[in-house]
């Protein structure tokens, strides 16, 4: 038997290896019309194959590339490694990108085959088609609206899978010969950086370095096949590959498809995912969504659960940890744990998580200490798509809520005087795709990727981030102005949903926020404020002396720690419209954009660090067919009560 | 809205009459509700009925609906004159409606609201229900597999154990969609979809509305005082005032028609 003796040094080879290992075992559910559909690892393979000998007759080539515009899907993951098998590159891309934003990256990949999930995707191609001339076959998933497209690139998936299976019995030793020539040093997948700042950049990563990250980690947590995880996030990010692509096809455990972003929750209640992976914003909508509920819960059960989150904010963290806890708390805490904790953890579908990370950008550590009081094992990770993300882990047992864990195996972590964070590791990436100045400024020659964040290690071995090198700055006075630090403390209260800290070279610091609007809907509707929508709700006294509440406590956690003390927020405004990645002011994994949104709201920056009690702002809206409105608003500017910086204690 | 980019191509090209409207008159002792209204609808089209307040929209609906016996004129569906219509036949022939005020029942979840516009289809007794025989056990998965075609249709997964009372009404409008679809009818008779949407909502329903036509073939009738659906969406009009037809052909004919916009915009007398 040749497998023993060859390396699964690529994708297509661990699914065969799987397909022969445990071919009856669940590889990929999906819940469609209402109940879970199972594909088996055989199953799987047999439709890869198939795929892929359709692919191949129509023109994929070795070294191609197959872009992939859809949501978790196993079909998605099937044209995936079927593109793979072939020897050609996966390009997933980002569903909601305007059909603008895909032009670069269809044309700069030469992109000539693309798996699109509906006729919104196709739509979005075909206005750009012209644009991207390699483009040859375009095969869509859902089949509802496609009756009379008659562009001749069109095909449906179920028709692309039939031909495949008509010629598989032609093509087989082709099949093989394709999966034998493959090997680790070959690009598997392109993920376009989430460009915070610039143009996107393709990152191109081989399977060697995203097979030998997802064992690293998959060991250092000890996963196995019988692990279940959820994928729900968008194809396009790199987390989501590693997650539910990459570790599975190494470990050979089960990915649970949602049917839909609005049902995940109650999905993953279904599911009982024992890994997984929830960004810093699913976890405050989590928790946002708790603490919704428990706003209606009566006054007993309210009571009961103020008690018992008391007791878990003491002690919760520390059992989880599995450090030791006096007699009296620890039974206390069970008692919490079949009252509340375990129903709570229940209620979030996480009842059955053995291993969850977060990760994405700095997380605030009140939000990280809330999961783990209650039993939920989350714990921070740090890395990016040109590391393959595994570069730092915390391992169970060192979960702290402000670092992001010791080096993972395999990697080197080494800083420039001003505090920038570089790399070596097996999972970096080759290059970017057609941007050799690019690399060249990136990886040096000795190998060390330049991430761009600042941070430093501490005593314990665990990496500290304190943000990204260009956005660590200095108030007027010289103190260390972090932003992403101020606006994930204020980000950790329900009722904010996104914030922005300015104080760059400026006396003060002052802040943008953001509403959530179920949060803040929620509360005014108990106090019977009747609003129309978010601009109404967001220009409301009430609601701006919430928000002044939330900053007041922020700034009296600030004013105890002497490096932050200075950078309280002084003044503060309630943004009119919500923040957006369609306008360019988040990306599309909503990180801000401080300089782009320091820039569009130029009135409103002046006028906080001003002293008048509000400004009139017209604002450019993005609609998500394209088109452009105007938006105007009279904002009102708030003070925030400050508090006097803590005495210095005494040595 | 952007639909126009692929209207070149119908799935179902408009075909030959389904529906006759003949001098139809409905009186309610002195009142007229109609009188001597006459138009047809076309297989595949999308057929809007307009007219001010009190002009007989919703009785019109009504009795094609057989909600309504009119005094005089008839119906005919496809071809064939109808005699005495009542709700219940005009539903086993396929004709399905929605109510302007929502006919839902509140306390049953969504799933239940759509399952019970299958009724016609289930055919098991009682019995063979009560004891879960084969014979009902499989037609309630056929029944089942449909609803859920329907739910993932209309983008209700995520509420379909909602009790409805609890939605909120765009999206209770929704379910009544369902729950006509459901039934698989070959005529829709929409009362009022859009009343009490904002712009958003309204074009979501519009867009379902255009999706049922093309994905299944389904004529539909609607009422719809908002112009700009009807301008859009609609392939023919009827224009009633006082209970009288005084306006019948393609969106611009019946924009630039005079008595179309005296109707509308009064004259002086």
């Amino acid at each position: 038997m040749r497998d023993s003796q060859e390396p699964l040094d690529t994708f297509p080879k661990l699914l065969m290896h799987h397909a022969r290992q445990r071919g009856e075992r669940a590889a990929i559910r999906e819940k469609k019309h209402g109940i879970w559909k199972t594909l088996t690892w055989m199953q799987l393979s047999e439709k890869v194959q198939a795929i892929a000998a359709a692919l191949s007759e129509s023109g994929l080539k070795r070294g191609g590339h197959l872009a992939l515009l859809g949501d978790n899907r196993p079909r998605l993951y099937a044209a995936m490694c079927a593109a793979q098998w072939l020897g050609a590159v996966a390009v997933p891309l980002y569903e909601d990108a305007a059909a603008s934003e895909l032009v670069l990256p269809l044309f700069s990949a030469g992109v000539t085959h693309i798996f699109a999930e509906d006729q919104e995707q196709v739509d979005k191609i075909l206005e750009i088609l012209p644009q991207c001339p390699a483009v040859t076959t375009i095969v869509y998933d859902e089949d509802r609206g496609m009756r009379h497209y008659a562009q001749p690139q069109l095909i449906s998936f179920a028709a692309l899978r039939e031909k495949g299976l008509d010629l598989l019995a032609a093509r087989q030793g082709m099949l093989q010969d394709e999966l034998a020539k493959g090997n680790g040093s070959d690009a598997a997948a392109m993920f376009f950086t989430s460009g915070t700042t610039g143009q996107a950049k393709g990152v191109v990563l081989t399977h060697d370095s995203l097979i030998d990250r997802a064992r690293v980690a998959a060991e250092l947590e000890g996963l196995n096949d019988t692990d279940v995880a959820v994928a729900y996030l968008p194809p396009a990010w790199i987390g989501q590959n590693i997650f539910s692509y990459a570790q599975p096809m190494v470990v050979g455990y089960c990915i649970c498809c949602p049917e839909s972003q609005e049902t995940f929750l109650s999905d993953m209640r279904e599911v009982g995912p024992t890994y997984f992976f929830a960004p810093p914003r699913v976890l405050e909508a989590l928790l946002t969504q708790v603490s919704i509920r428990m706003e209606d819960a009566g006054r007993l059960k309210r009571a009961l659960y103020e008690r018992c989150m008391s007791l878990a904010g003491r002690v919760g963290a520390r059992i989880t940890s599995g450090e030791a806890v006096g007699l009296g708390d620890r039974m206390a805490y069970s008692l919490g744990n079949l009252a509340i904790y375990g129903p709570l953890r229940d209620v979030l579908g996480m009842s059955q998580v053995r291993v969850a990370y977060t990760a994405g950008e700095a997380v605030g550590p009140e939000l990280l200490m809330f999961f783990r009081s209650i039993g939920i094992n989350v714990k921070q990770l740090y890395g990016s798509t040109e590391t393959s993300v595994f570069v730092c882990v915390q391992p169970n047992g060192q979960v702290k809520p402000d670092t992001v864990g010791p080096a993972v195996q395999g990697v080197e972590l080494k800083f420039t005087a001003n505090r920038e964070l570089l790399v070596r590791s097996p999972g970096l990436f080759k290059e970017y795709h057609l941007n050799p100045e690019a690399t060249r400024a990136a990886k040096d020659a000795d190998g060390w990727f330049h991430t761009g964040d600042a941070g430093y290690l501490g005593e314990d071995g665990h990496l500290r981030i304190i943000d990204r090198v260009k956005d660590v700055g200095a108030l007027a006075d010289g103190t260390l102005f972090a932003p992403k630090l101020l606006e994930n403390k204020l980000k950790f209260f329900p009722f904010v949903k996104e914030a922005v800290a300015f104080g760059d070279g400026r006396d003060r610091v002052c802040m943008f926020v953001n509403i959530d609007m179920a949060a803040v809907g929620n509360w005014a509707d108990k106090k019977n404020i009747a609003y129309t929508g978010h601009s109404d709700l967001a220009s409301r006294a009430e609601v701006h002396a919430l928000i002044g509440d939330c900053v007041a406590k922020v700034n009296a956690d600030l004013a105890t720690d002497s490096t932050l003390s200075s950078s309280q927020i002084h003044r503060f405004l309630v943004l009119h419209k919500e923040l957006d990645a369609d306008d360019g002011e988040l990306t599309r994994t909503r990180k801000v954009r401080r300089g782009f949104i320091g820039d569009r709201y130029q009135t409103l920056v002046a006028a906080l660090y001003g002293s008048q009690p509000s400004v009139r702002v017209d604002a450019e809206v993005r609609y998500e067919d394209g088109r452009v409105a105007m938006v105007s608003a009279d904002v009102k500017l708030c003070n925030a009560k400050t508090y006097p910086a803590a005495p210095l204690k005494a040595a | 809205m952007s639909i126009q980019l692929h209207a070149h191509a119908r799935a179902f090209p408009i075909g030959a009459t389904i529906l006759q409207v003949e001098d139809v008159s409905l009186r309610f002792g002195g009142v007229k509700a109609l009188t001597k209204i006459s138009f047809d609808v076309r297989e595949h089209e999308v057929r809007a009925i307009i007219g001010p307040n009190g002009a007989g929209k919703s009785s019109m609906l009504n009795v094609i609906n057989g909600v309504y016996r009119p005094q005089e004129g008839t119906l005919s569906f496809r071809g064939s004159k109808l005699e005495g219509m009542t709700p219940r036949r005009a539903a086993h022939m396929g004709i399905s409606r929605t109510f302007q005020n929502i006919a839902l029942f509140k306390g049953m979840s969504v799933l239940d609201n759509i399952m019970a516009g299958r009724n016609l289809r289930m055919h098991a007794s009682f019995l063979e229900v009560a004891f879960r025989l084969p014979r009902a056990l499989r037609e309630e998965n056929e029944n089942r597999d449909k609803v859920e075609e329907i739910i993932e249709f209309l983008e209700i997964e995520h509420i379909r154990k909602t009790p409805v009372g609890r939605l909120p009404y765009g999206l209770q409008k929704r379910v009544e969609l369902g729950r006509a679809l459901a039934a698989e009818p070959k005529i829709l008779l929409l009362d009022e979809p859009m009343a009490g949407m904002n712009i958003e909502e309204k074009q979501d329903m519009c867009r379902f509305v255009l999706d049922v036509n093309d994905h299944y073939g389904t004529t539909v009738v609607l009422i719809e005082h908002d112009m700009g659906v009807v301008m859009d969406i609609s392939d023919r009009v009827v224009v009633l005032d006082y209970g009288k037809k005084i306006g019948d052909g393609s969106p611009d004919e019946v924009r630039a028609d005079q008595n179309v916009i005296d109707a509308y915009l009064g004259v002086a007398h």
